[in-house]
């Protein structure tokens, strides 16, 4: 049951639990009128302590969506935040109003404390580079609707895979489903923490490489995942310059790769993807965006309980 | 050297850091103690080289988890008639609430000073405690007991 539950982070839910999320989801993407109403008379308050243009249109498109309202704020400035309010007081103020609440805020944890002094359902809505659980679930089910399984899949995962969260999270979520398998493309200076080639991957005794080039691989993988590297990350610039272009995708690479290969990329992106490569059909990076409003929709509709109704 | 009589029925807090003897001492709230306590510093110690110990000629309740918290080595020593009757192995709790802080700049606890700082147990042997807000984990000495 997730009726009640909140979504702090992308590991708080089992298996199933997703499973029955993205069940949803599908649903609601093959047919989004039948569920026009089924968030009528609720309410939905958006917490930003820090403006995040893009998350907060996904959830509140999801929501209106839905047939249900929204209040918040997009800025603590223009609020009681500003004068200085606890995340404590506001949520428990918020929750005799609003229905649902979703979090977005620049301190790692915040989320968390909302969600122990509130008596409706938080969702983070990324908590620093701490957690950022839709962006997984978003990942999830672009994965999901393209492929037609979570199983069975090579994920190549690119860029800057030591600070990424939304990369740590993908791999934790992706391992818990069978015959997965993980090529890690990154500069030695930014490879997977420990923890995750530890505790998740050999743990698991789960099947990886890791190596330092996009070329080796991709003609292997079904899916590509790119995140930013940053010229910062580096210790110096000689090896910057050497490995910058790796990390580029474009379509010299395109070519080498299989012709059922996506390329996602939780974006925004910089110029870690070519734009001649937006248009070529592996291209998935905005259609993920659509998946995410879809995906938040069936997330709304799970923590409220109105899905049994529909 | 300094000559403390034995304890008749009490408790000893041996092979404390030293230094630390006054953090434990204050922490047991001996300074208001209406019963007789030494607080010993700087003893020579072949394994620590100096070492603080306490000695407490009463019978009270200890947080022996808060002690190994504050220096895993300590060693206590339970007194009667003038005899050690047991001595207890300090172990590191699973969880503690607030008795460590977290040293994160970026976590929640930084700003919002009401929150309880917990923290859980993820190494034993290094002495590391995980965040319950922000996952950070730190050794025991970076999170300041
Ligand atoms: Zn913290």
């Amino acid at each position: 049951m997730l009726k009640g539950r909140h979504l702090i982070d992308p590991m708080d839910f089992s298996v199933e639990e997703i499973d029955s999320i993205l069940n949803l989801a599908d649903k609601i993407v093959e047919n989004p009128e039948k569920y026009a109403h089924a968030c009528d008379g609720k309410l939905m308050a958006t917490l930003f302590y820090e403006p995040s243009t893009r998350t907060r249109f996904s959830f509140e498109a999801a929501m209106l969506r839905l047939g249900g309202k929204i209040i918040g704020f997009s800025e603590p400035n223009s609020s009681s935040v500003a004068k200085g309010e606890s995340v404590a007081d506001t949520i428990r103020t918020i929750s005799c109003y609003a229905d649902i609440a979703v979090m977005r805020h620049p301190k790692e944890g915040a989320p968390k404390i909302a969600s122990l002094y509130s008596q409706i359902p938080v969702i983070n809505a990324g908590d620093g580079g701490h957690q950022h659980p839709t962006q997984t679930l978003t990942d999830l089910l672009t994965i999901r609707s393209v492929k037609k399984t979570l199983s069975n899949l090579t994920i190549g995962l690119c860029g800057d895979l030591k600070f990424g969260r939304t990369v740590h999270s993908l791999i934790k979520s992706m391992s818990r489903y069978e015959n997965n398998k993980f090529v890690l493309i990154s500069p030695k200076e930014l490879k997977v923490p420990d923890y995750i080639r530890k505790e998740v991957l050999e743990k698991k005794n789960i099947d990886f490489i890791e190596v330092e080039r996009i070329e080796e691989v991709i003609d292997t993988l079904d899916i590509l995942y790119v995140t930013r590297v940053q010229r910062e990350r580096f210790f110096n610039e000689e090896d910057y310059i050497r490995l910058k272009d790796s990390y580029i995708l474009d379509m010299k690479k395109m070519k080498m790769a299989k012709d059922d290969m996506i390329v996602m990329h939780p974006l925004p992106r910089v110029n870690e993807i070519a734009y001649e490569v937006d248009s070529d059909p592996r291209a998935y990076y905005f259609k993920q965006a659509k998946y995410g409003m879809f995906v938040r929709m069936a997330l709304i509709m799970k923590l409220l309980g109105v899905d049994e109704i529909c | 050297m300094l000559t403390i009589n034995s304890i008749k029925k009490g408790i000893v807090i041996d092979h404390i850091k030293a230094g630390c003897g006054i953090k434990i001492f204050n922490y047991l709230g001996l300074d208001r103690a209406d019963f007789r306590v030494a607080l010993i510093m700087n003893v020579e110690s072949q394994k620590l080289g100096r070492k603080d110990i306490i000695k407490i000629e009463n019978v009270i309740d200890i947080d022996y988890t808060v002690l190994g918290l504050i220096d895993p080595n300590i060693t206590i020593d339970i007194i009667e008639d003038e005899k050690i009757k047991e001595k207890i192995k300090l172990k590191l709790p699973e969880k503690v609430v607030d008795v460590i802080k977290c040293k994160n700049p970026r976590c929640i606890t930084s700003i919002e000073k009401y929150i309880p700082n917990v923290f859980y147990l993820v190494d034993e042997v290094k002495g590391e405690y995980r965040c319950e807000y922000c996952d950070e984990v730190h050794t025991l000495e970076e999170a300041e007991v």
